[in-house]
């Protein structure tokens, strides 16, 4: 099972994101944005970062790079994408996701534990959860407020696009305390939290059990995994 | 060179926290006459001959597709060399300092 992480000027987590797909038992397969290749993957991971310097809008020029025609192509013929972060910005600003993520509303770069509910755990990067399972995910991003327009806003919570909600503190102004969305068929998930930093006890958040010890982030990548089993 | 240029502004329904901080210092200052900032972004296009109704067109498809984002975006006024060839008609409520188009929402 081999799932790409496509790296862009500017992306940070790429490295991350390939030791957290390497820790779930996949086989990582680094992708470069400029490329019209694939590289025959199963699944793939925008990672987080700051590609471009965040210049237009955050992701905005990404979107346009040579390989997201073919990422675009791929998410609606079904590959399972997650996009974190940046990554999540790039899907939103491709259309790949609804919505959009704006400046966060105090004005504040944040980082923190986070303590996300998943409301959907039957996406192809949740199905390892369960539905209202209270997870805690390192979150660090300036513009991560998710906004929607009412309408799609009503579409989303209705249809079960909502993946991910905020718990305890809304870190950024999301509408309905919205950390990640899917796609209609739940086969693309962008979240605002970075899951590859909970993915290796030492390393992850700090839990009620121990200082560094939260590996929920690992999940998401074992969810991908299973799903591609089950094709 | 021709300059075709567009403005785009976050949606009015929409915080724009930028705009907020800047109204804040201006509060800070004493200048309590104004009510509220809002800041957006102006494209500058240099184009390479004359601007036909073709070149027009490949730029309000960018300036849909790529210099905004409809879901948190509007373009509010597309100008060739200053003079308006798009956007919606300016109404006084607003007056855009050295720009070219009114925006009133």
């Amino acid at each position: 099972m081999r799932i790409g992480v496509i790296t862009f000027p500017g992306s940070l987590d790429d490295r991350d994101a390939q030791r957290a797909i390497d820790l779930a038992g996949a086989e990582p397969v680094a992708l470069w944005h400029g490329d019209h290749s694939l590289n025959g993957v199963d699944a793939i991971v925008l990672p987080g970062g700051f590609s471009y310097g965040d210049y237009l809008r955050c992701g905005a020029i990404a979107a346009h790079s040579p390989i997201m025609s073919e990422v675009i192509d791929a998410a609606k013929a079904g590959m399972p994408v997650l996009g974190i972060c940046n990554g999540f910005q790039m899907l939103t600003e491709a259309h790949l996701l609804p919505g959009g993520l704006v400046r966060n509303d105090h004005g504040n770069f944040i980082c923190r534990d986070q303590v996300l509910r998943v409301e959907n755990a039957s996406t192809a990067w949740t199905n390892e959860f369960e539905t209202n399972a209270e997870i805690i995910i390192p979150l660090k991003n300036g513009e991560g407020g998710f906004i929607a327009s009412p309408d799609e806003l009503k579409r989303i919570e209705g249809e079960g696009q909502v993946v991910f909600r905020y718990l305890g503190v809304n870190p950024n102004g999301s509408m309905n305390d919205i950390a990640g969305v899917s796609n209609a068929r739940g086969n693309v998930v962008g979240l605002m939290p970075h899951p590859e930093h909970a993915t290796e006890p030492g390393f992850g958040p700090d839990t009620a059990a121990a200082m560094r010890s939260g590996i929920d982030g690992l999940a998401f990548f074992t969810s991908a995994v299973r799903a591609l089993a089950a094709v | 060179m021709p300059t075709i240029v567009v403005e785009v502004m976050p949606k009015a329904e929409l915080l724009d926290p930028q705009g907020k901080a800047v109204a804040g210092a201006l509060a800070r200052l004493g200048k309590t006459g104004f009510t509220g900032v809002r800041i957006g972004k102006r494209f500058e296009i240099t184009v390479d001959g004359p601007v036909t109704d073709a070149v027009l067109g490949e730029v309000r498809t960018l300036a849909d597709e790529m210099f905004s984002n409809s879901v948190i975006e509007d373009v509010v006024g597309i100008s060739v060399d200053g003079t308006s060839v798009d956007g919606p008609a300016v109404e006084g409520e607003t007056i855009v300092v050295h720009g070219v188009a009114g925006e009133t929402h």
